[in-house]
């Protein structure tokens, strides 16, 4: 049988890197073939070169048993390849429909009606018309799957599309892609999530350094076999360190309302919890559900009025009116979920980008820069953390997604915060630097430090938190220790069912108690 | 058939923006050169009466730099702001205010051989300036209103201010009703630099404001704040860096520089308030800054040579016959040249090579 796509000796050489080194691959129709790799192992580029975006130096590529050049995306869409984007193209002050009729033919009123049908059936839960300008990360993407499926393409090609999608809606869109399998489609699967790779796909390619590592049936293998082939070397297991002490609050809300000015986003209603020095307490949820405002009010990024300041409070102190900085001073650090642009300035050197949040911390003197000392606070972050870069000069777009984050936890890590909190910790990170960063996130609750992590990951929040909030259209659950509870109730929470989200008292106020995490029984 | 097209560039040489100002200037010769012919002159006449001839004499380098004072001063200021991505197009007003409140102080102290008067002139002026740009600041940290507009807007107002303040209230009373003030005192007026030239010593002040502009840009905190803000809004507003604040600072330095700017005319080379105070520094400074790249250093050179194309006009008028709009032409034609050549600050043109298209139908028949 023809395959759908054949590549052969896929070579594409940056200046500063081999980026794909003679890779070989087949896509079959009906096929659901993973593509599996670390950051920066060629996955991205050899995707830009199907899709038309990036030339290869050599190699051929053959569709449908006729050899092609692919000239650009258009072309790629013409031959019947569909792409569904990490990073996301669409129009913020468009509707969800205006933006899918700009690359699908057909009426905005004709299109609401075939996105609402597309949505329903592959529960992309999402308003044709809602402006994207209101949509969350996770939304967003969900209106790149509807336009490219709405594309009709003959090859899919997914690029780590299950990221932000709840347990549930995955398995959806499992059913999903099997089902467009069965009739013939070819499915491209870029991801690291091996449990995910091993559930959905028949046939593996797996990358690193840019060559083929392994061609394997993910089925019959483990997490931890895909996992060597992919870094070369055994995970690094995240390890739990005694509770023996949890302290004093360090973070609390009470009662936090929230209606944001933007009518599309979510409003927070009634919001309580309260993070206590060594402990980790995550926030699971699909995002959409208020987790932006939630962050950005703790941060200070969004300030309430004064009135309301204690809504928010740190040590005890009301803090809901004050602005990022101040609160930077009293201790809170944070990590945001977008790295470029935010957690960083793109243009600006590491050493430039460790001033952002360490111009109080001894990085500037009587409002002078001292460059000597942000070199060196670089460095030290650079070393600490094994950030992947040609140094303190680098400028931070120069760096990977995985290696700019482990930098910005390096960076908050090292300004030595009281409370951190964390938004996504290892979105768009490999397994490699995930594993750091979870790490040092149990090291840091083991050092006293009150650790509050957002992720849409369960894994992750079930690997390294201790307490467990669920957050769904601006509510968030009361919380249950993670130790007795497991992943179908967290994703059941997960669709508003908070029923069976335990009230009991959220810490044990002893030694004794603390330490039973993984001693009691899964089930709440 | 070769086509092209723009890619998004992966990263920048140190060296693109010399080559981009390089580009622009360059360009602006080659379509100079068309203008000269288009009078039916000859390019290198034209090019030697506009660059060579004023440099060749004593007045002429005087000329240039007595033009180079106010654009060095104001697009100092103007570059700040346009670093954290306020755009302050007034500076032409706050130039005519720094210059009113200047003069406003040296006809009330007619007479006066204090030596505060000068200083307290050039105080007057920045806050003038100040509290003009201030207005645009104001107004957009409250009603959210767009600074391009609004400083745009109140270089008008200030423009009919003056007019009326010239054939009113500050008129020479033996003027002969011409609207102009009285000619200042000397204590009122900036002491000359060169003899025999009509530079004087407000061209140190425009020097003074590149050192505290290069210390404030690359080596202060609140500098660092200001160009966060500008390259990245939600990376500084993670930071805690304020925003309103860039909005005040940005606008502020803007209309203090030009405001010095202003009293430098009237208590310099024109030693009075007239109709006309400058000729378009404000609008030239703009393209300046950009010129220079929005770098201290950089403006230095660019309004050096925009002070030389100030003089070269004139010098082309009087020794080939151009007619005075060329001055402006010119000006013109290097911001749109510029603005073009900073294009490939951020993308290249790549040579697609077209190859035999594949038919559609070859891979539909295969499929």
């Amino acid at each position: 049988m023809t395959p759908l796509l054949k590549l052969t000796g896929m070579t594409k050489v940056y200046p500063s890197v081999i980026a794909n080194d003679g890779i070989d691959l087949e896509v079959h129709p009906g096929q659901i073939h993973a593509v599996l790799g670390e950051n920066g192992a060629g996955k991205s580029t050899l995707m830009k070169i199907i899709y038309g975006v990036a030339e290869p130096d050599s190699g051929t590529i053959e569709w449908q048993g006729t050899p092609v050049t692919i000239r650009n995306p258009a072309h790629a869409r013409s031959l019947g390849i569909g792409m569904v984007f990490q990073h996301f193209s669409l129009f913020e002050t468009l509707t969800v429909a205006e933006n899918i009729a700009l690359a699908v033919e057909g009426s905005v009123a004709d299109l609401t009606k075939r996105i609402e049908a597309a949505a329903d059936r592959y529960g992309l839960d999402v308003r044709a018309d809602a402006r994207v300008k209101a949509l969350s990360v996770g939304e967003r993407q969900r209106v790149e799957i509807l336009r490219c499926i709405l594309q009709d393409p003959k090859l899919i090609i997914m690029d780590e599309p299950t990221s932000v999608l709840s347990p549930q809606s995955i398995a959806q869109l499992f059913e999903t892609l099997k089902a467009l399998a069965a009739e013939g489609y070819g499915i491209l699967f870029i991801s690291h999530k091996l449990d995910e790779i091993r559930a959905l796909c028949d046939t593996a390619t797996v990358l690193r350094h840019g060559k083929v590592t392994g061609r394997v049936d993910p089925r019959e293998e483990t997490s931890r076999s895909l996992a060597r082939m992919m870094i070369g070397r055994d995970l690094p297991q995240a390890r739990h360190g005694a509770v023996d002490t949890v302290g004093e609050e360090r973070l609390g809300l009470f009662g936090l309302d929230f209606t944001p000015e933007d009518p599309f986003a979510v409003a927070l209603k009634d919001v309580s919890m309260e993070v206590r020095a060594g402990e980790i307490v995550g926030i699971a949820g699909v995002s959409g559900n208020g987790q932006d405002a939630l962050t950005r009010l703790i941060s200070g990024e969004e300030r309430l009025d004064a009135a309301q300041s204690e809504w928010v409070q740190i040590d005890r102190e009301p803090v809901g009116h004050l602005g990022p900085a101040r609160r930077r001073r009293l201790g809170l650090h944070f990590v945001p979920e977008e790295r470029l642009g935010r957690g960083a300035v793109p243009a600006h050197t590491l050493s430039e980008n460790a001033l952002l949040t360490g111009h109080g911390s001894g990085l500037s003197k009587r409002g002078f820069l001292n460059f000597g000392a942000m070199k060196r606070f670089a460095g030290s972050t650079i070393d600490d953390f094994d950030v992947r870069c040609g140094g303190s000069a680098s400028a931070a777009q120069s760096l990977s997604g995985g290696n700019l984050q482990k930098y910005i936890v390096g960076r908050e890590i090292a300004l030595k915060p009281k409370v951190l909190l964390i938004s996504q910790p290892t979105w768009g990170v490999d397994v490699g630097a995930a594993a750091v960063i979870r790490q040092r996130l149990i090291d840091l609750r083991d050092e006293g430090v009150a650790v509050l992590v957002v992720s849409e990951e369960l894994e992750e929040l079930f690997e390294i938190a201790d307490r467990l909030h669920v957050m769904f259209r601006g509510r968030l659950s009361p919380s249950v220790r993670t130790a007795q509870t497991d992943i179908e109730h967290i994703g059941l929470a997960m669709t508003g069912d908070f029923d069976h989200m335990s009230v009991e008292e959220p810490v044990p106020a002893t030694a004794d108690e603390a330490g039973a995490p993984g001693v009691v029984g899964a089930h709440g | 058939m070769a086509r092209y097209r723009l890619e998004a560039r992966t990263e920048r040489s140190a060296a693109a923006p010399f080559l981009v100002t390089g580009m622009a200037i360059l360009l602006t010769l080659v379509a100079g050169s068309g203008l000269f012919l288009i009078y039916g002159k000859s390019p290198v006449a034209g090019f030697t009466a506009f660059f060579i001839e004023p440099l060749q004499s004593a007045y002429g380098i005087g000329e240039v730099l007595l033009k180079m004072g106010p654009l060095l001063l104001i697009a100092q200021g103007l570059a700040i702001g346009f670093r954290a991505r306020i755009w302050n197009i007034g500076a032409e007003g706050q130039l005519i205010l720094g210059a009113i409140a200047a003069s406003v102080l040296a006809i009330y102290f007619d007479g006066s051989t204090s030596w505060l008067l000068l200083p307290a002139m050039v105080v007057a002026a920045m806050l003038a300036g100040m509290a003009w740009a201030g207005i645009a600041a104001w107004l957009r940290n409250s009603f959210n209103a767009n600074e391009i507009l609004v400083t745009f807007m109140l270089s008008s107002i200030a423009l009919q201010l003056l007019y009326y303040l010239v054939t009113g209230p500050l008129r020479d009373p033996m003027g002969f009703n011409f609207p102009q003030s009285i000619t200042f005192s000397p204590a009122a007026t900036f002491p000359l630099l060169i003899e025999g030239t009509r530079v004087n010593v407000s061209l140190l002040l425009a020097f003074v404001a590149t050192v505290l502009a290069w210390i404030y840009m690359q080596r202060s905190l609140p500098g660092y704040k200001l160009v966060v803000g500008g390259l990245a809004p939600q990376a500084a507003l993670y930071a805690g860096f304020s925003d309103k604040r860039a909005v005040w600072v940005g606008l502020l330095i803007g209309g203090a520089a030009a405001g010095i700017a202003g009293v430098g005319e009237v208590a310099g080379p024109l030693g009075m308030l007239q109709r006309n105070i400058s000729p378009g520094y404000g609008y030239a400074a703009i393209i300046v800054a950009f010129l220079g790249g929005l770098h201290p250093i950089g403006i230095v050179f660019s309004s050096a040579l925009m002070a030389l194309i100030y003089v070269g006009g004139d010098f082309a008028r009087l020794s080939v016959g151009l007619p005075s709009a060329v001055t402006t032409i010119f000006q013109g034609l290097l911001l749109t040249f510029y603005l073009a050549s900073a294009l490939f600050l951020q993308y290249r043109l790549r040579r697609v090579d077209a190859r035999p298209p594949v038919q559609a139908a070859a891979a539909e028949g295969a499929g």
